[in-house]
């Protein structure tokens, strides 16, 4: 699963790329395109986010149980 | 030789200062200069005399200095100390004019055995500490970018958690907190925190590990600085925050951890990537990403443009030699252009059809014919026989 970070990065990789002068047309739409689709990941992965507060809690035996807690 | 005139030496315009005015600037400069504090020293030569005052030295092995215990500061300051006995005293720095003696004057006294044991055991497990490299700072490992998951390690009663979670949600709404509920203080308060620190190294996924509790007093905080929980703390796999009571107060956690943060909130506040601060970077990368296509198409239609403009002028220059090539081979038709033999006075004489009469038998008597001359034609007839 990707991460904001890889998001990020690549996106980042991706702008560098484009804004070097020798890359081919093709090569910069398929970049542009991979990079619009990076944005909208990113941006739909921070609008959905919902804080998560969980307990942990050992269990009689050492097992560890996480537990939701109201936040 | 021993001048009469020895007073020669001051002259008028010097300002000789009288003992008083002297005296009374050391004690400005004594009383203004230093603040209250503990000074810790052996007590010698204590006595108390009828007027209820009580007058000792405090010294170490290099110094010492005359300390003062006034009968209406008694009450609160403590007993007299018995000679030999190692104490901390509360004090202000005063001169007594009358002697030219500085002095302090005592407003507590403690003796070192009794303070002596949390602060002695809180410098024994700061020098050990130290020595085993815990508050080295090469140990400090940096925070990651993009925490995701946080360990919290605090009472979940307390107001630290819930000031957590209020930056958290605003700070970073994606972050998850894994709380591990400790005591943070009173009996059983080091084994709870140490337990709950070991746990953190059972969890995975977790980017940072926050310990922290809020503000209290010193005695509250003293979990906080045993030599356990510091080793606790440093065995944690990831980097730490520790965020102990209020800005002012400073623990051996907090010099152990890998961040120290004022307070709870703080420490989430470090821990955790502000989400608009992302936004924008992410409406950063958006423009960037839109004009680096658009500087690309451009480049490639100025390419375009420049095969065009070459291509224009290869058509150019064929154009411009068949033009050429025209030109002269239409002067030369023009040369040999029969109709230009009649600008020199020729007639061609042709029949109602345009057919060039050329020989006798072409015109037949009393026939009409056409002459072509120079600007135009006339009509003309054969004479009849």
């Amino acid at each position: 699963m990707t991460t904001i970070a890889d998001d990020l990065a690549r996106l980042e990789d991706i702008v560098r790329k484009l804004e070097a002068d020798d890359v081919e047309l093709d090569t910069a739409l398929a970049l542009f395109e991979e990079g619009v689709a990076r944005l909208r990941a990113a941006r739909e992965r921070l609008a959905a986010a919902d804080l998560k507060v969980q307990a942990v809690l050992e269990e009689a035996g050492g097992d560890l149980r996480l537990k939701d807690l109201d936040a | 030789m021993a001048s009469p005139y020895q007073m020669d030496l001051i002259s008028p315009a010097d300002d000789v200062w009288s003992v008083t005015k002297l005296t009374t600037a050391v004690k400005r400069m004594i009383e203004g200069e230093i603040p209250q504090i503990w000074v810790r020293g052996e007590v010698t030569g204590c006595k108390t005399y009828p007027s209820g005052h009580c007058y000792f030295t405090l010294r170490d092995s290099m110094c010492q200095v005359r300390c003062c215990l006034w009968r209406r500061d008694m009450g609160r300051a403590g007993k007299p100390p018995a000679d030999g006995t190692e104490v901390y005293v509360l004090v202000r720095a005063g001169f007594y004019e009358a002697k030219g003696e500085f002095q302090l004057n005592v407003q507590r006294i403690l003796p070192s055995s009794a303070v002596g044991r949390a602060q002695q055991e809180l410098e024994r497990v700061k020098a050990v500490l130290h020595q085993d490299g815990l508050f080295d700072p090469a140990r400090k490992r940096p925070m990651p970018q993009f925490a995701a998951t946080l360990a919290v390690v605090t009472s979940t009663a307390g107001a630290a958690l819930r000031d957590m979670i209020t930056v958290a949600r605003r700070r970073w709404p994606s972050a998850r907190l894994l709380v591990i509920n400790a005591r943070v203080q009173g009996d059983g308060a080091v084994e709870a925190l140490v337990r709950g620190l070991r746990l953190v190294n059972r969890l995975t996924g977790v980017d940072v590990c926050i310990l922290g509790r809020g503000g209290g007093d010193r005695e509250d905080l003293a979990a906080f600085n045993a030599e356990a929980v510091c080793r606790a703390l440093a065995d944690v796999r990831v980097p730490t925050i520790s965020a102990v009571g209020h800005e002012t107060d400073i623990s051996l956690t907090d010099l152990v951890a890998d961040l120290r943060a004022p307070t709870p909130s703080a420490a989430a506040e470090l821990a955790l990537p502000d989400q608009q601060a992302i936004e924008r970077t992410l409406n950063g990368l958006a423009s960037r990403l839109a004009r680096g296509l658009g500087n690309r198409a451009r480049l490639g239609l100025e390419r375009v443009d420049r095969a065009g403009d070459r291509i224009d002028a290869a058509l150019e220059a064929v154009l411009d030699r068949h033009r050429h090539q025209l030109t002269r081979l239409s002067a030369q038709l023009d040369a040999l252009s029969p109709l230009r033999v009649l600008d020199r006075g020729y007639a061609v004489p042709t029949d109602s059809t345009g057919r060039v009469l050329k020989r006798r038998a072409d015109f037949a008597p009393g026939a009409p014919f056409n002459l072509r001359v120079a600007d135009g034609e006339v009509p003309a007839r054969v004479e009849p026989e």
